[in-house]
């Protein structure tokens, strides 16, 4: 009877017990990394039917957020342009790149171009665009710095947890409402001059982020 | 047991060097790990339909109607004309709010073209945009209060309209300020206060 299982086999419960400690180490920490926002959603960057760069349109030419997202300031949804919009300059420049040819088509038989969206959170989170830029949040704390993006990629997470950092601080994030739109500013007295500022525009503005469930919810 | 530790480290290796760090570029659409009711069968704006024969979630108005809220009774407020002719003054109350407002959608809208001075000189005329009128040149200036409105408007020659960006009361507010960079560019010494004239040696 001695011989049915040899001696190394004395060692191998514990052996086992190890690894699958290691194991759960593991995927618990790929889980994550992995299984959150910060993975799968930054860094997309969908191929678009026009390859418009926002970082000529915006950063070279100047262009204001709302030349185009014109409803941004009124609407919980800020809008991708009709292409009459794009037309108001490309009915004189560029007027037969081939680059642009959707563009053209669509001005005339007024089907949209079909744009692939790249900001999309999920269906029971109701974002407003308009309450956002209207108290100093810019742009840029969501969508990154798009005046420097050729083509526009997903750039901070939008998950909950990171919703929640700015309404838990948002003296750390809100700015003078003239220059939401303005993506490269940065207070000038720095981090302190930001805090001390964005306190009391909270104050003045009577900031009160939502911590509530039904904040975003409903 | 060494064996299993080889094979689990290289498989690891393999999975990380597979999935790659946090905001690598793809083109690939976002998985959604817990699609929990992350997309319900409701309509948002601006996007796809499967109801609507034109596949499109925004309606456009029936035909021979308008939506709530856009029609204005008062024709000079909203067309810039009384009857077939242009008309003169501002259908708003001229303060420094409207010219702020024009100001600011003026920088927004018509700046990219007719340049912050209102002169024509302005970043896309370097791209080609060569036909862009200079909004203080003097046949600008014989234009009637309601003529520009409808160039905001309506556009004229290569400009598009501005209807669906600017609002009634916004295009006014822009033709207020365009007014301001008309007589701040075509000003003369007899604008100025005596005092100032003094002052400046004039």
């Amino acid at each position: 009877m001695s011989n049915v299982f040899p001696k190394w086999s004395n060692a191998l419960p514990l052996k086992i017990i190890v690894f699958i400690f290691i194991l759960a180490a593991a995927i618990v920490s790929g889980v994550t990394y992995y299984a959150t926002p910060s993975y799968t959603r930054v860094g997309y960057q969908p191929a678009q039917p026009v390859l418009y760069d926002h970082s000529f349109h915006v950063g070279e030419l100047g262009l204001d957020c709302r030349y185009c997202h014109s409803a941004v300031e009124e609407s919980g949804h800020a809008n991708i342009p009709a292409a009459s919009t794009c037309m108001s300059c490309h009915s004189t420049i560029k007027t037969d790149s081939p680059l642009l040819e959707p563009v053209r088509a669509s001005f005339a038989s007024g089907e949209p171009v079909p744009w692939v969206r790249v900001h999309e959170t999920p269906d029971y989170v109701y974002f407003n665009h308009s309450v956002h830029v209207n108290r100093g949040v810019s742009c840029v704390e969501c969508h990154g710095k798009v005046n420097e993006m050729e083509i526009v990629t997903h750039d901070q997470s939008l998950s909950m947890g990171w919703c929640l950092d700015c309404h838990r601080n948002p003296e750390e994030h809100i700015r003078p409402v003239d220059q939401v739109t303005n993506l490269d500013w940065v207070h000038p007295g720095g981090k302190k001059g930001q805090i001390e500022d964005g306190l009391k525009f909270v104050e003045e503005w009577k900031i009160n982020p939502p911590q509530s469930c039904s904040g975003c919810h409903r | 047991m060494r064996y299993v530790y080889l094979v689990s480290i290289v498989g690891v290796i393999g999975l990380i060097a597979l999935l790659g760090p946090r905001g690598s570029v793809t083109t690939r659409p976002p998985i959604e790990v817990f699609p929990d009711m992350d997309r319900m069968p409701k309509y948002h704006p601006q996007a796809k339909s499967a109801f609507f024969a034109d596949g499109r979630t925004d309606r456009l108005p029936v035909e021979g109607t308008i939506a709530r809220g856009t029609y204005y009774e008062d024709e000079y407020f909203a067309t810039g004309k009384n009857g077939e002719a242009f008309g003169k003054g501002f259908p708003i109350d001229v303060d420094n709010d409207a010219m702020a407002r024009g100001e600011d959608r003026y920088n927004i809208y018509c700046s990219v073209c007719h340049g912050a001075a209102g002169d024509g000189d302005s970043m896309t005329k370097k791209y080609g945009m060569l036909t862009v009128a200079n909004l203080v040149d003097q046949r600008l200036v014989d234009y009637t209060d309601g003529q520009l409105y409808d160039v905001v408007k309506n556009g004229k020659g290569l400009m598009l309209g501005y209807a669906d960006r600017l609002s009634v009361e916004d295009r006014w507010n822009v033709v207020l300020y365009v007014r301001a960079l008309q007589r701040a560019a075509n000003g003369t010494k007899d604008d100025l206060t005596p005092a100032k004239r003094e002052e400046l040696g004039l």
